[in-house]
């Protein structure tokens, strides 16, 4: 981990909840200079027909900032509400409908660490005189001086790792980035913070993406373009078997996602399986559970994390979706050192257009893109 | 801490907190009951009461205790009968929502020195008009409005007149006859008297209707037992000097627009209150510059503090025809009584080095 000189300040990201307070107290207790910042990102607010009750996945809610506040109180360090809600729009929301809409299944936790927390963050923290930041993330950063470069690696509790998420990000990011946590599991941070009188110990684990209830994406973007104003037509689509014939109907490319069984409302013999969608036909193509297997795929804009980019195919454990067990495959340079080809070396099921394909060689974080 | 927020709130002055203690121990009875305990608490309200009108030269009779600014200004928007009102952009929430509640009003701008035109008022009116409500001094910018002006315009319409006098009162002189002014607020934490308590001044012949029931107390404008402590604090308050701030304030806004280019002054051309200078630093994020502030030990303000929290960029910049990007790079600095000659060097030193941290960070061509 890079190691701060004990004179400068650290800024950390509290979100109020066990990981990043764990982090503040941790720090403080180790003798650094802390400032605690929370990220208002969404207004819980806004779209007031998602307020449903007991949703779980509820970012920036005020009782998180009484939390984030009350641990900063407790431990005596300066805390600050920073408002980044026009960014999260512009850099996470908008890109996460348009994706949507487009057929793909974006991950806007990775649009929001590429944009937010270790962009516009790291230079608030900057701003305010922090020399780096830390959060509460489940990764480890270390610095190898024979290869000159921030290595990523995936944090020791494998069932918590963040690394899937993380891989977007640039050596000066990791230069200024602590991860206090990768080194534990979550017992020992639930511990560690119950023996800190982390008054957040026993809190639940946030859930899906933070600013969609329920992890429901179609209710979410249906209440989006209403809050907007934005007068959508309803939609009228077809869902189809690999040989066009159509079986159903449907209201809109955007409640599919590749994989996906339940909900089809398809009647035929055997279970059926998303296997694409076409948002320029909008029909949703539907197949059997082998269909739905793929030996390759192309990662574009890929981003080198801990190594230089490769101009030879080397071996490398591939994941294509977060809960996804790291595949042995040959990674295939392109003419275009953003763009990598994937060979699994067995076929994987549902690879699915916008999610992350990430790269490790057994923890490290080689690199990352976005599925084509 | 260097403190320069004083629009958001006030340190009691000594002599005040002395009053408040005092009262607040010793003095006990029911300002309503018959026996002397409650006489005795009775009498300082009464000495509160002339204090204030002595401030604001009208009669004891015309001020009426509330609870704060907020209070005042809802028992002034709300109090008078129904029918259409009009009011400004630039004013503070407790107007604006309290107008929004009510409904049929019209909401006027400003000019880009933050001030209302009287013309524009006039050109506002209705046969059903029955209230103008106009700010005397803005919170954010300072600038002070031609109140005495609008406060005709209204008479001639038949129209009552209202001022939010929150952010003048105790800064700047007050006279509500020679303003002419039908209706007039003051908070008592803006200069130097505790929190939750205020006071609405009602010219003697307008009715206002109560907003809260209960007992006759205030002469039937104001129903609850009277703060007592609070309002013989508040009176006290109204008794001092006001802070001398200008020097300091001019010095410490000649000192940043001299060595920090690209600032400016937000409502620079406009009268202002002694004690404020809203200034832009052209892309900067005053957010930053505030935090950076704050861990040096001075406390300066974005926007109002009451919009804290929120998304918008402070309704009050952007009526004056600010852009988004340069509401959120102004800082406002609020002066008061304790401020200094060496808190204010200090100030600046600060202030300029934060900036010239962020600038580097994010490059700006002004």
């Amino acid at each position: 981990m890079p190691d701060p000189s004990p004179d400068t300040l650290i800024a950390v990201a509290m979100s109020g909840g066990v990981d990043s307070s764990t982090v503040a107290a941790l720090l403080q207790r180790e003798g650094h200079r802390l400032v605690g910042m929370t990220m208002q990102l969404w207004n819980q607010r806004r779209l007031p027909e998602l307020q449903v009750e007991g949703a779980t996945g509820r970012c920036c809610s005020l009782d998180d900032v009484y939390d984030a506040r009350a641990v900063a109180n407790i431990l005596g360090i300066p805390y600050y509400v920073v408002n980044f809600e026009d960014d999260f729009e512009r850099t996470v929301v908008k890109p996460f409908i348009d994706e949507y809409l487009s057929g793909r299944t974006p991950i806007p936790c990775t649009l929001c660490n590429n944009h937010v927390k270790f962009d516009k963050f790291l230079e608030m923290a900057e701003g305010v005189g922090a020399s780096h930041v830390a959060t509460g993330h489940y990764a480890r950063v270390s610095f190898n001086p024979d290869s000159g470069r921030y290595e990523l690696r995936k944090g020791v509790d494998e069932s918590k790792d963040q690394t899937y998420f993380l891989f977007g990000l640039t050596q000066p990011q990791l230069a200024r980035t602590l991860f206090p946590l990768g080194g534990m599991t979550k017992p020992e941070v639930r511990a560690l913070a119950a023996s800190l009188k982390v008054p957040t110990a026993a809190k639940h684990d946030s859930q899906e993406i933070c600013f969609v209830p329920n992890g429901d994406y179609a209710a979410f973007i249906d209440a989006w373009f209403k809050d907007q104003g934005i007068p959508r037509q309803s939609i009228q689509g077809e869902i189809v078997d690999t040989s066009g014939k159509v079986l159903a109907g449907h209201h809109g490319v955007h409640h599919y996602t590749v994989g996906q069984r339940k909900g089809l409302n398809v009647a035929v013999g055997e279970p059926l399986y998303v296997i694409a969608t076409n948002p320029m036909t909008q029909q949703v193509i539907v197949g059997r559970n082998e269909d739905l297997l793929r030996r390759t795929l192309t990662a574009k804009d890929v981003n080198w994390v801990s190594v230089a980019p490769i101009t030879e195919p080397r071996s490398a454990q591939v994941k294509i979706r977060n809960k996804h067990l790291a595949a042995q495959a040959m990674l295939i340079p392109t003419s275009d050192p953003k763009r990598v080809e994937v060979r699994f070396d067995t076929p994987q099921r549902a690879v699915t257009p916008g999610q992350a394909a990430v790269f490790y060689d057994g923890d490290l974080v080689l690199a990352g893109g976005w599925i084509e | 801490m260097n403190y320069f927020d004083h629009n958001a709130s006030t340190p009691i002055a000594p002599e005040v907190l002395d009053v408040l203690q005092q009262v607040q121990s010793e003095v006990y009875g029911n300002p309503s009951s018959i026996h002397s305990p409650g006489q005795r608490a009775r009498q300082y309200i009464e000495e509160a009461r002339a204090q204030i009108a002595r401030l604001l030269n009208c009669d004891p009779k015309e001020i009426v205790f509330t609870s704060g600014g907020t209070e005042a200004d809802n028992l002034a928007i709300l109090g008078v009968p129904p029918g259409h009102i009009i009011t400004t952009a630039i004013e503070h929430p407790a107007v604006l929502a309290a107008a929004e509640h009510r409904g049929n009003s019209t909401i006027v701008t400003v000019s880009a020195d933050g001030v209302v035109s009287p013309d524009d008022i006039r050109a506002a009116l209705r046969p059903d008009t029955v209230l103008i409500s106009v700010m005397h001094a803005n919170n954010e910018t300072g600038a002070i409005q031609p109140v005495a002006e609008i406060a005709a315009i209204a008479h001639e319409a038949g129209a009552l007149f209202h001022s939010d006098g929150v952010q003048a009162t105790g800064r700047i002189p007050v006279d509500v006859r020679a303003l002419g002014v039908d209706m007039y607020s003051l908070s008592g934490h803006k200069f130097n008297a505790p929190k939750g308590v205020g006071a609405l001044y009602v010219r003697d012949g307008v009715k206002v209707n109560a907003r809260q029931f209960g007992g006759r107390h205030e002469r039937e404008r104001r129903a609850g037992t009277e703060n007592v402590p609070g309002i013989a604090a508040l009176g006290s308050a109204a008794a001092l000097a006001p802070p001398d701030t200008l020097a300091l304030r001019d010095h410490l806004e000649h000192s940043i627009l001299n060595r920090i280019p690209g600032t400016r002054v937000n409502s620079a051309a406009a009268p202002r209150t002694p004690n404020t200078s809203n200034i832009v630093f052209p892309g900067l994020e005053a957010e930053a510059l505030l935090i950076s502030l704050d861990l040096a030990g001075f406390a300066v303000a974005t926007g109002a503090a009451c919009s804290s929290g929120a998304v918008r960029p402070s309704h009050v910049l952007t009526a004056m025809g600010l852009s988004a990007s340069d509401a959120k790079s102004s800082i406002r600095f609020s002066l008061g009584r304790g401020n200094t000659l060496e808190q204010v060097d200090a100030l600046i030193a600060n202030v300029e080095r934060s900036v010239a941290r962020l600038r580097k960070l994010s490059p700006v061509d002004a």
